[in-house]
């Protein structure tokens, strides 16, 4: 799978954004300003970019609670996403969905989702669109070692397979669903081998690796766009930082991030490959570096500075019409 | 006007719309039937009363789509294919089956418009059969309506008879916000006067079936046919009432009943379901907060006991409310 250097800069750009997004927020949310949970998705940032980066606006996705990464992936404004967290007026979603319910559907990003397993579902009827329109586009569902216990994700990949629709099912082993690890919580732990079990074709992929992630996804997507139903992907990960902001993680050894910080990171393995390539300079990764510092900076300064929702704004947008 | 039944109107009214709009697509657990049979015969059950017959050999299976027995999937898929600019018809073969997806209901659908700003639109609609009196048991009888009616962001929909279930089902399928759509095992069969044409019955307009000045009496659902009955037997000693059907109970139409009771003072809601928490209670309380003065003796409330639905036909018959009940209420507060 050829690559151009503009892509390449683009990957990393992407990822960048996504660690410097959740770097910033973890050092933010621990000032007391930021209101609620947050879930932070440092550390996973290969899988979200590697699969959004072969997707358009008419592609659809849902999301999880640990959602940042794939909003930002799938090209939700990153100021905008600050503001919402922050709770601001100017928010995606005006400040009342929050963190867990970051969404933009004009950009086919239909929802983070705070109920594990509430995505797949959603991204199935997404996909029965997708297939009446001539399965043009996909239909993808994030979800982690946590959701793949859930009985709507069985049922929503047996319906994909059923109704013979483009979606794909990515399955994020971070290790740990919230406080257990997926070592005791995931019979079997084979993420991907219970998705064939429905039918579809899956892969395991190494989830620190862009490139391996994005070439997981290409086939899946070839294999959806030419009518022959779902896939899955299941790509090993971790996450840097707790089950949500505040999380003690007392049950992970104490050298684990560290050492997998070191071992496991996505940036570092994309640094380290177009090094030994030659395919990028790494004065252009610095730069991108910067200006990513600089974007997040100015996201953080408007995101305080921006008003809080009017009181009126309480109950409006229940209904379309009442 | 042509006498159609309250099935056959439903079953019209998918028919027009989805005639009308490509985007209107059918799913659901045997809305079609017959998929992966040894006889190969599809349209096999058109839904298990009836109601989804003939949309698949005139629309395709693209647009009516048979899934397995997964309401969680069947709920999600429409939300989602909603959010992507469907307007979906869901069916929950019974509505004692939202217990198995009551979250893509009540955290999803209900819910997406308000967590995402406004910026996006989730019209489906959920069909769903309800009530007892078919001897069903406990698990495929209730009429949970009270449960869903409690939950912002969703519209409830209970027609009573076959012209209001046409112009409530092509209202439901035009309405850009999720809708709720329950349609009572009992009425399948009622017939009534329905124009072929297409037409929308508004919601939030309760509907006045009877006039008169003694009481007024708010009935949902099947409980509309037996006021009636209970009203007919009142008629003999010359006492009339107002009967109020309001044909949505989210939104509902609070003036519509306020008015009446200003006018009778005296109130009875009927609810087929238990009393704790339902639309007779909502009601009531509407009228006990903002009608007081207007009362003349204490609300009647004509509901089933605060227990499950019996399967013996012997004690099925005494938990729904019935014609005799409604009529003693209304004596009550005529006292």
């Amino acid at each position: 799978m050829t690559i151009s250097s503009a892509e390449l800069l683009s990957l990393y750009r992407q990822m960048k954004t996504i660690r410097e997004f959740e770097e910033r927020l973890h050092v933010e949310i621990a000032t007391g300003e930021i209101p609620g949970f947050t879930h932070l998705y440092a550390g996973q940032e290969a899988i979200a970019v590697g699969v959004c980066s072969l997707l358009t606006d008419d592609d659809y996705i849902v999301s999880t609670h640990r959602g940042h990464g794939h909003c930002i992936a799938k090209g939700c404004d990153v100021g905008a996403m600050m503001k919402e967290i922050f709770g601001r007026s100017g928010g995606l979603c005006k400040g009342k969905g929050g963190s867990m319910h970051i969404a933009d559907v004009t950009k086919g990003m239909l929802g983070a989702n705070a109920i594990v397993g509430g995505g797949p579902p959603l991204a199935v009827g997404a996909a029965i669109a997708c297939k009446l329109r001539g399965n043009r586009s996909v239909s993808v569902a994030f979800g982690g070692d946590g959701s793949s216990n859930q009985g709507t994700v069985f049922e929503a990949m047996n319906m994909a397979v059923v109704l013979n629709v483009p979606a794909i099912f990515i399955f994020e082993d971070n290790g740990y669903s919230e406080h257990t690890g997926a070592a005791y919580a995931v019979g079997s732990r084979d993420l991907a081998g219970r998705a064939r079990g429905f039918g579809m074709p899956a892969e395991k992929v190494d989830g620190a690796d862009v490139f391996a992630v994005r070439e997981a996804m290409a086939r899946a997507i070839a294999h959806a766009k030419a009518g022959k139903g779902p896939a899955a992907i299941e790509a090993t990960i971790t996450r840097y930082y707790g089950h949500f902001e505040g999380d003690p993680q007392n049950y992970r050894a104490k050298d684990e991030v560290a050492r997998l910080r070191d071992t496991m990171d996505c940036l570092k393995r994309f640094r380290a490959r177009v090094a030994a390539d030659g395919s990028v300079a790494a004065a252009d990764l610095d730069a991108i570096d910067g200006e990513v510092l600089a974007l997040i900076d100015r996201a953080v300064i408007a995101a305080r500075a921006d008003a809080p929702p009017a009181p009126a704004e309480l109950t409006t947008d229940v209904y379309i019409r009442y | 006007m042509p006498q159609i039944s309250f099935r056959d109107a439903i079953n019209q009214a998918l028919h027009q719309e989805m005639e009308r709009d490509s985007r209107v697509i059918v799913l659901g657990e045997d809305v079609s039937g017959g998929a992966g049979g040894t006889s190969g015969t599809r349209d096999a059950a058109g839904g298990i009363f009836g109601v989804t017959k003939g949309l698949l050999p005139r629309f395709g299976e693209g647009r009516v789509l048979d899934t397995p027995i997964s309401e969680s999937a069947i709920v999600g898929a429409a939300g989602g294919a909603a959010l992507a600019g469907l307007r979906p018809v869901a069916e929950i073969m019974f509505a004692d089956f939202v217990g198995v997806c009551m979250d893509q209901i009540y955290n999803q659908i209900a819910k997406f418009r308000y967590m995402f700003g406004g910026k996006s639109t989730c019209p489906v609609v959920i069909r769903t059969a309800m009530g007892a009196g078919m001897n069903m048991g406990a698990q495929h009888s209730q009429t949970i309506y009270p449960l869903l009616t409690a939950i912002p962001g969703l519209k409830i929909v209970i027609p009573s008879n076959a012209y209001d279930a046409k112009g409530l089902m092509i209202q439901a399928i035009r309405d850009d916000d999720p809708v709720i759509f329950f349609e009572h095992k009992a009425l399948y069969p009622r017939k009534g006067e329905v124009p072929e044409t297409a037409y929308t019955v508004p919601f939030g307009e309760a509907a006045l079936v009877r006039e008169g000045d003694r009481a007024t009496v708010v009935a949902i659902g099947r409980m509309v046919v037996f006021a009636e009955k209970a009203l007919d037997a009142l008629a003999k000693d010359g006492i009339a009432c107002d009967l109020i059907d309001p044909r949505t109970t989210s939104p509902l139409d609070e003036e519509t009943i306020l008015e009446s009771v200003e006018n009778t003072g005296r109130l009875v809601v009927v609810d087929e379901s238990p009393p704790r928490c339902s639309v007779a209670a909502d009601i009531a309380a509407l009228v006990a907060s903002r009608g007081f003065h207007f009362l003349e003796a204490p609300v009647q409330i004509v509901t089933a006991p605060h227990a499950p639905i019996p399967f013996a036909p012997a004690l099925e018959r005494l938990y729904v409310p019935g014609p005799q009940r409604i009529e003693a209420a209304i004596r009550e507060v005529l006292k």
